[in-house]
């Protein structure tokens, strides 16, 4: 078997300013152009998605002046998932004095990142990270704060300052409730137009350059032309690929799909993010997975029977019967070793056989040890919404039985191939946010992605489309490209409503979620990965042949909906496959098993794959564009946590 | 566990909508209950039907999108829970469930148990924000707030906007919803500047929307999946007074 892929000229341009590394925002901002406030006005940016990156982006293109119109597929902006984020949001502050700088959190997101993403960019995001929580506070975000009024901080994913600010466990809901809340007072002041229940099915290029959306109301049926002078997508993260994770139900892939096969590159699909600390799936009738606080493991202690297939409840499993894995694999850090690796240790374990509660897909996180030492009052004190919540799931109570929790697919760190200024490889189209694949390399920290979404929406995005909206205009769009859009949306619905066949599209989403998980989730190797692309175009077709999605094409119809997006879920994941089977050294989220240093630690290869892999799509497969990657101020190491 | 469901069914706004039953075998108890929907309408689709349309989207309780009436519920009789938390373990073996949507006069029902929720939104447009364009923020720490009072805010401003506190209401009344946002911003150092005429905005809104007056019955916070006190309304009639004065 061969590649499934060619290489086409590598990217040498990022649109970086050159100098030292914290005087290039600084250039950037003075030298774009600006442009003239009455002519504001007259330019007009569609948005699509609501979340942090598109709702503050949209809110401030409005405050800006600029004519904005702005989509989502939900019924209301405020429903978007990053409400759903928990933990807090990264600022480089030092309101502790305690030794943080925006060097070092540029550093740590750098070296936390696993070395593959861009220095310009990463530092710029540590910039901005301060002016995020200014922002916040004016706008009313409630967070945390201390006796004497000032904001609280709490260390976060291993850090070893305190820079994360929080809202108890919802800070990414209050957040967004800040861009909300902006966003509606620009759609109230009539600089923004607001679409709920819309969804974007293909992106409008003419002349090279995007101009606009086609999309379908979710409530009508209609599909709607819209055009614009520029387009930003902020529609988030792809990770339900895998059918289970911790995105939202809607979460979907076809926005950013659509515009790759537009034209816009996509960089590095394969970077997974895997959470350790989720409830376990419970039955095939499972929608989707809830995380629990990464903070769990700071007084849990993880461990499954030493015996394969023990079907004791793990009361009647006596000490010496019982293997603490991580304390005894990883002695130095035990139960707080970082994601990643405490995901795959659990998923050894469970392939094993020695995997706990419902399909053996489960390992124990027992607080018995933290209640006899700090009594049960400090647990609940520090636990107490998590343990209820868990509760609530899975109708077990953890004050008397250890916690069940397996790895999920939590975050993707690729996305469309961006430059400095946000801007894809199709002039005129910008992506913010988790749809981007800019800052976080090949593994994301924790707290970081309510900075990096509220950074590219608040601050980025409004300063780099005024460079391109200035150099305008760029003409009349062409009826022909409009037409052409609309027509392949009309096709595609057509199309899948009269397959009339036996299998729901959810079900096709299922069982190519689970090859996806067995064959490039948490460990991949060659072997799995061309087995998974042998396997993705026959289920591909199998759907193209086989799908039942009742109702019609002009009506509110949920499953026509979910098909779409099932028929490009199934696209990207072989261009995830492509990605994961050429990257052949392992690096954060992506684990190669062929990769892998004495003890079973991940192995970068830096002499070879040190670049951003951008996948421009083609019609005989896609083509390899490498964007090196070069450190001028972080010095390249391998992690180590024994 | 066997189920017998009879669920509202209208095709849009122009349908007059009726009770469906429908037999839902082998349930397991540790469904929540919109995967329980979820069983069923694939049976529907496989059958030709159409299936139940119903609004979701996180299924963790906090993006507000979900939401229907179950056995005269809000959210079902589980407190502080949205319907995407709720269990199948909390219903009997052979139960009769009735599922309903939202009903009141501003949520107009646009299909099944989906209702149109955007007079929560507009209520919102009309003053429910502070007035600060990006980059013109002075440092976070230039003014401290008190801990007890960003406690409260906090308290008020976790409200998910799902609209629990008007389908529970034997008015229709969005009280709840309008004051957690005028409690939280009116609590804040950063609110005052328009606090006055925030409260009257909203309230006005509120009654342009059609929602009914609040008569303190309480149903809303008792049914509020994040559990709103009550007290915000006094607070939101204070800050009203106050502002018409």
């Amino acid at each position: 078997m061969g590649r499934h892929y060619t290489e086409g000229e590598p990217i040498r341009d990022t649109k970086a300013p050159a100098g030292p590394i914290e005087e290039r925002w600084e250039k950037r901002k003075f030298g774009a152009k600006l442009v003239n406030p009455a002519n504001k006005r007259k330019m007009h940016v569609i948005v699509v998605g609501t979340g942090l990156a598109g709702g503050s982006a949209a809110a401030t293109l409005g405050e800006l002046g600029y004519n904005v119109t702005s989509f989502c597929y939900q019924d209301s902006p405020r429903r978007a998932h990053s409400i759903a984020a928990q933990g807090g949001i990264n600022a480089a502050k030092n309101y502790r004095g305690d030794g943080d700088s925006i060097y070092r959190l540029f550093y740590d997101t750098v070296k936390g990142g696993d070395f593959r993403a861009r220095e310009s960019n990463v530092y710029r995001l540590a910039q901005v990270s301060v002016n995020i929580i200014d922002q916040a506070v004016a706008q009313g975000v409630p967070f945390a704060r201390e006796y004497g009024g000032l904001l609280d901080t709490r260390s976060f994913g291993g850090a070893q300052v305190s820079r994360t600010f929080y809202a108890r466990g919802q800070t990414g809901q209050q957040l967004l409730l800040g861009a909300y809340q902006a966003l509606e007072r620009q759609i109230a002041a009539g600089t923004v137009k607001m679409n709920t229940r819309h969804e974007m099915l293909d992106l409008i290029v003419s002349d090279g350059r995007a101009r606009g959306v086609i999309v379908r109301d979710m409530v009508t049926g209609e599909i709607e032309r819209h055009l614009a002078d520029a387009v930003v997508l902020a529609t988030g993260g792809y990770g339900n690929v895998f059918f289970l994770s911790t995105n939202a139900k809607g979460c979907n892939t076809t926005a950013i799909w659509r515009a790759h096969r537009r034209g816009a590159m996509f960089a590095n699909p394969c970077y997974t993010q895997i959470h350790p600390t989720c409830i376990p799936v419970s039955g095939d009738y499972q929608s989707k997975l809830t995380l629990m606080s990464e903070s769990l493991r700071n007084d849990g202690r993880v461990w499954v029977p030493v015996k394969a297939g023990d079907t004791r409840p793990a009361a009647e499993i006596p000490e010496q019967e019982r293997d603490y894995y991580l304390e005894r694999i990883y002695p130095a850090f035990g139960n707080l070793v970082p994601r990643d690796i405490a995901s795959r240790a659990a998923k050894n374990v469970c392939d094993e056989g020695r995997g706990v509660g419902p399909g053996g897909l489960g390992v124990y996180l027992d607080f018995a040890d933290a209640i006899s030492r700090l009594g049960r009052d400090a647990v609940e004190k520090k636990y107490g919404n998590l343990f209820e919540m868990y509760e609530r799931i899975t109708g077990e109570d953890p004050y008397s039985q250890p916690m069940r929790i397996y790895p999920a697919v939590h975050y993707t760190m690729g996305g469309l191939w961006v430059d400095y200024d946000l801007q894809s490889t199709i002039p005129g189209l910008f992506v913010v946010g988790e749809a981007n694949f800019s800052d976080h390399g090949a593994n994301r920290l924790g707290a970081s992605a309510l900075m990096q979404g509220l950074a590219d929406g608040y601050f980025v995005l409004p300063t780099t489309i005024g460079d391109y909206l200035a150099n305008g205009p760029y003409g009349e769009v062409d009826d022909e490209a409009v037409a052409e859009a609309e027509a392949a949306v009309q096709s595609k619905i057509e199309r899948l409503l009269s397959v009339n066949g036996t299998r729901t599209a959810d079900s096709y989403h299922r069982e190519l979620g689970k090859l996806m998980w067995d064959y490039c989730g948490m460990e991949r190797t060659e072997e799995s990965l061309r087995k998974a692309l042998e396997r993705i175009p026959e289920l591909r077709e199998e759907f193209w042949r086989n799908v039942k999605v009742s109702g019609t094409a002009d009506e509110l119809n949920q499953a026509l909906e979910r098909a779409g997006r099932v028929a490009d879920f199934f696209d990207l994941a072989e261009l995830m496959c492509i990605d994961a089977l050429h990257r052949t050294e392992s690096c954060g989220g992506h684990f190669r098993a062929e990769s892998q240093d004495a003890d079973g630690e991940a192995l970068r290869d830096d002499e070879n794959f040190a670049y951003v892999a951008a996948w421009e799509y083609g019609e005989q497969g896609p083509v390899l564009h490498k964007e090196a990657l070069e450190y001028e101020y972080v010095t390249m190491s391998q992690r180590s946590y024994k | 566990m066997n189920l017998t469901l009879k669920v509202w069914r209208q095709r849009g706004p122009q349908d007059k909508g009726r009770m469906v039953t429908y037999r839902v075998e082998d349930v397991s108890p540790d469904m929540s209950f919109l995967e329980m929907l979820d069983v069923l309408n694939e049976r529907l689709i496989l059958e030709g039907d159409d299936p139940i349309a119903f609004d979701h989207d996180c299924r963790e309780g906090i993006c507000g999108m979900c939401g229907m009436v179950i056995n005269g519920y809000a959210h079902g009789e589980q407190v502080a829970t949205t319907t995407c938390q709720l269990h199948m373990r909390h219903f009997e073996d052979e139960a009769v469930i009735t599922v309903e949507p939202w009903r009141a006069a501003p949520f107009p029902v646009v299909k099944d148990l989906v209702v149109d929720r955007s007079s929560f939104d507009r209520i919102i447009q009309a003053g429910g924000f502070i007035s600060v364009p990006a980059g013109s923020a002075p440092d976070a720490h230039s003014v401290p707030v008190k801990k007890a009072d960003a406690d409260a805010a906090f308290d008020a401003a976790t409200c998910i906007g799902c609209g629990a506190c008007v389908a529970a209401c034997p008015n229709g009344s969005a009280s709840l919803f309008t004051a957690a946002k005028i409690t939280h911003l009116s609590l804040l150092p950063q609110g005052q500047p328009e606090r006055d005429s925030r409260a009257r905005a909203m309230v006005e809104q509120m009654d342009a929307e059609g929602f009914g007056g609040c008569t303190n019955t309480g149903e809303c916070t008792a049914s509020c999946p994040k559990g709103i006190p009550l007290d915000t309304i006094a607070q939101m009639n204070r800050d009203y007074l106050r502002a018409s004065k």
